[in-house]
């Protein structure tokens, strides 16, 4: 791979600086990027890196340091400068307009006319199948956006930043929204693109990916550059104590499970989605006190609706849900939460948090009607402050005070907020949906380490995540979903081989 | 509310979702300097109308001094009780419309902090109208107290019951608050209409050929204490409606029920997963958003109006009102009391300050005020217009200081 790397620079950056008030974002950041490179801007949540790449595309001006892109000093005022310049990137959250179609998307700005005022449907088209077979997209230019899925989107992105003549091609944590398969195919396409001379600048948290694609790799911590270091050499261990600045323990370390006794326990689950699907087909399982159970399976196989049918936020269609011996099938969320459920839930800005709402706030989310917060439907905030003052501490949340919005918190506070609100409450069982989706490894760290505690404590953990890592490193038992029904259960080791297989259904698998 | 100065970019920037949620991030971006500015802006472009037709700029500065002194706020320099003095007389008007429209205001404001959009303000204030005039036509044995009480809590349940419509209609089929309360403002209008014309149920007995309806007993009238009773004197209403802005902040920052609107208002999802019922609440709040404007009403017709005419029905535009100040006062408590303080000294200043003819015409007089308030409506409306403006300064600095630094580049 690194044969087709050149030395030429296509870009310099040279002493970047930037403060915002009370932050400095970037002091003194360098940063070059060769010709068919991809070079990966690593570092935790808030280490500069979106920053550097928001000066990069013309979005903030730096206060002082220079940018050099081939050989010549550039200021780029707008995005539209840095477009010119030949320079794309394809956010974290797309900029499409999901009611157009591909073709039109990628031309929108740029469009082909036909007698000076007519959109050249043709043409548009024509250019964008052209260039999806030179570089093998395989998307259709005459799907409407909304009607593709998340990974076709980025696509779309990328051809978008293509069709503008770009050379530098920036991506924004590419892989956080994407599934393992379309991270792959993520993978073949950026490889096309690098042998076509397009140089890459991949911005991640996750090492694995970055020892995957980079050819060199960039570390950032708290605003500044900490090495830059060729991808040979590099391990997960030697970049991880780079980006946090201290020895990481990547492994969750922890002692056998001693299972007790059953505390959830589920029979012949069927769950409906809004639209009427039948999502959960005939689940079973039983999750006991003092151990982990994980539920992995490819986004979309009904593990959002188990969740919802489990804490009472989706109407169960038969079967039944026991918790700690009270039968729950029917509860409504409060019901479920006071019976001793506690939720982390898979999408901690939509759902987990009111991010208008003060860190003493959220803490109350569950509570507020009940003594201590409130009595006789009167809040008493001091009492919130107080409990969250307390939370804070002991869940060493960062960023701010009790009456801090939630919204200003970093993504690993949010979640430690969220797992601060969940475990205080004494659940007596915990569901973790994707509980570290989008952290950095200091929090990633933090989490799987208290999870397994509270496994300890003799809480029954049900883990459900799409990353296998996790599901692989912590659980005590792991169970496969797929289109809606438990396929394969697992103690002991199991290789990921396996799991991967049985996450894409069995039969499938073994044809392929 | 402070002004805040760019913050360092959010580390996942969320989307905003809901209207109060997308409100909270201007309200954050903006803080208390674009209202103000919002207003500078408006009253300029308002001089300029006056300039502009009047032909004289001195003439436009006269305006201003006429609006100050016709809303009474001249009254500062002179303070007396004396209601013959003109200033006196001014203020005690110009508070007179303020109590209503901090009522409609709240109404506005509470379903905003729920996340919804009532509109129809001005058809629960109808509701109120009518059920206050009828309890305070009937029942004329009661006495004072309880009959006052009588006919405040009914029209206020009934102001209640007429955004409830809207409310059960979100919650049960989804039907948008917009719409809905639009179409019960128009229900309200000609229901008002019929109930006060030639032969309405609530059309006077003594003269069947006038469309107005019956006067309200003097046991049913709110106790004035400045000026003359039966005369538009200020009533206690005022004080009705500040205890209802003492309300509205309590009911939302010290009560559960604030705190599931709130939760509602800012982010409907969360509000499930934590256990709140999203549909209850939309209905509570839009209930209690009518109670508002159900209580403006009732304020109106025992404080100083005491009968209502079919005519007066098209020439109401209180609800409306209601809007802009709820949207200039943020939807808070304060903001809404200061908005409210603003519109009522507009209303009254520009009709009664203006209307000489010594400065300009008296047509344009009365319709300066509704200049001044779609001015003040439409910037509110495009605030971010306004913070573009507001930024101008900071963005021309950078440009300049980007020129300079292209022309260093030159001889390179």
């Amino acid at each position: 791979m690194a044969d087709d790397v050149t030395d030429d620079l296509v870009l310099e950056m040279r002493g970047i600086r930037k403060e915002f008030p009370g932050v400095v974002a970037n002091d003194d950041v360098s940063f070059d990027v060769r010709r068919g490179e991809v070079h990966a801007l690593l570092g935790e949540n808030g280490a500069g890196k979106s920053t550097l790449m928001n000066i990069l595309y013309g979005l903030y001006r730096p206060d002082a340091g220079e940018i050099r892109l081939n050989e010549e000093a550039v200021a780029f005022s707008s995005a539209r400068d840095a477009i010119q310049a030949g320079i794309g990137m394809v956010h974290q959250h797309f900029m499409l307009i999901p009611v157009m179609t591909v073709a039109e998307n990628i031309v929108l700005g740029t469009e082909p006319v036909r007698e000076g005022i007519f959109l050249d449907e043709a043409a548009a088209d024509r250019r964008v199948s052209d260039m999806a077979k030179t570089f093998r997209f395989e998307v259709d230019p005459d799907a409407l956006v909304q009607d593709i899925g998340v990974g076709q989107q980025q696509r779309v992105e990328i051809m978008k930043a293509l069709y503008r003549n770009a050379d530098i091609l920036i991506l924004d944590e590419p892989t956080a929204v994407l599934t393992p398969q379309e991270a792959t195919d993520l993978f073949e396409i950026l490889r096309t693109l690098k042998r076509e001379g397009m140089s890459l600048i991949f911005i991640s948290h996750k090492l694995n990916e970055v020892l995957d694609i980079a050819d060199r790799i960039t570390v950032l911590r708290r605003g500044k550059t900490i090495e830059t270091v060729p991808r040979a050499g590099a391990t997960e261990e030697s970049l991880a104590r780079a980006m946090v600045g201290r020895e990481v323990l990547l492994r969750v370390e922890k002692a056998p499970a001693q299972p007790g006794d059953v505390l959830l326990s589920v029979r012949d689950l069927h769950v409906r989605d809004d639209r009427q699907i039948e999502k959960v087909r005939g689940v079973s399982l039983e999750v006991r006190a003092g151990e982990i159970v994980g539920v992995a399976g490819v986004d979309g196989n009904g593990q959002t609706e188990l969740i919802d049918a489990l804490t009472g936020l989706q109407r169960i269609e038969s079967g039944t849900v026991t918790i700690a011996g009270h039968e729950l099938t029917h509860a409504h969320a409060r019901a479920a939460l006071d019976a001793g459920i506690g939720h982390i839930p898979e999408d901690r800005q939509r759902r987990g948090l009111v991010l208008d709402f003060s860190i003493a706030e959220n803490i109350a989310l569950h509570d507020y009607a009940k003594a201590p917060d409130s009595r006789w439907g009167w809040i008493f905030p001091s009492r919130m402050v107080q409990r969250a003052k307390a939370l804070i501490r002991e869940f060493d949340i960062r960023g701010g005070g009790p009456l801090t919005r939630a919204g200003g918190l970093s993504g690993g506070n949010q979640q430690k907020l969220v797992a601060a609100r969940e475990i205080s409450r004494d659940p007596s069982v915990l569901i973790a949906a994707q509980p570290t989706r989008g952290l950095d490894v200091g929090a990633i760290e933090y989490l799987h380490r208290r999870l397994v505690t509270e496994r300890d404590e003799g809480r029954a953990i049900l883990l459900v995540s799409l990353e296998l890592d996790e599901i692989l490193s912590l659980s005590d038992r792991i169970l496969v979903l797929y289109e809606g029904q438990i396929v394969a259960e697992h103690t002991g080791e199991v290789s990921e081989e396996a799991i991967g297989l049985e996450m894409l259904g069995g039969r499938e698998a073994e044809a392929a | 509310m402070t002004d805040s100065a760019p913050a360092p970019p959010p580390q996942e920037p969320a989307e905003a979702e809901t209207l109060a949620a997308r409100f909270a991030v201007k309200q954050r971006a903006g803080g208390i300097a674009v209202p103000i500015v919002t207003l500078i802006l408006a009253f300029l472009m308002a001089g300029a109308v006056v300039a502009a037709t009047q032909h004289s700029v001195h003439k436009a500065l006269l305006a201003y001094r006429d609006i100050f002194n016709g809303a009474g706020l001249n009254w500062i320099f002179h303070p007396t009780t004396n209601i013959q003095v003109l200033a006196s007389y001014n203020l005690s008007q110009t508070l007179l419309q303020t109590s209503t429209l901090i009522l409609t205001g709240l109404a506005v404001a509470f379903a905003f902090r729920a996340g919804m959009f009532n509109i129809g303000g001005q058809g629960q204030y109808f509701l109120g109208i009518i059920v206050a005039n009828w309890v305070g036509v009937s029942f004329a044995t009661m006495s004072t107290t309880p009959h006052i009480l009588l006919a405040v809590v009914a029209a206020t349940l009934a102001g209640a019951a007429w955004a409830g419509i809207a409310g059960v209609l979100k919650a049960t089929v989804g039907a948008h608050e917009v719409i809905s309360t639009i179409m019960l403002n128009w229900i309200a209008i000609y229901l008002a209409s019929w109930l006060f014309g030639d032969g309405g149920p609530l059309q006077n007995s003594t003269d069947p050929f006038t469309p107005v309806s019956d006067t309200i007993a003097k046991s049913a009238q709110l106790p004035v204490f400045w000026g003359t009773q039966g005369f538009q004197g200020l009533d206690i209403g005022i004080f009705i409606a500040l205890g209802a802005l003492v309300v509205f902040w309590v009911l939302l920052n010290r009560t559960t029920l604030g705190y599931e609107v709130k939760a509602v208002g800012f982010n409907p999802e969360a509000a499930a997963y934590g256990g709140i019922s999203v549909k209850k609440n939309l209905i509570r709040a839009m209930a209690i958003s009518g109670a508002f404007a159900g209580l403006a009403g009732a304020v109106d017709m025992l404080g100083y109006l005491y009968h209502y005419g079919q005519a007066d029905v098209p020439f109401s535009n209180v609800g409306f009102l209601g809007i802009a100040v709820a949207l200039l006062g943020r939807n808070t408590a304060v903001g809404t009391l200061l908005g409210a303080l603003l519109f009522g000294g507009l209303l009254f200043g520009t009709t009664h300050g203006l209307n000489s003819g010594s400065v300009i015409q008296p047509e344009l007089a009365g319709n300066l005020t509704y200049i001044v308030v779609g001015l003040v409506i439409l910037f509110v409306g495009a605030d971010v217009l306004v913070l573009y403006v507001w930024n101008t300064p900071r963005r021309l600095l950078r440009r300049r200081a980007k020129a300079a630094a292209s022309t260093a580049e030159l001889p390179a």
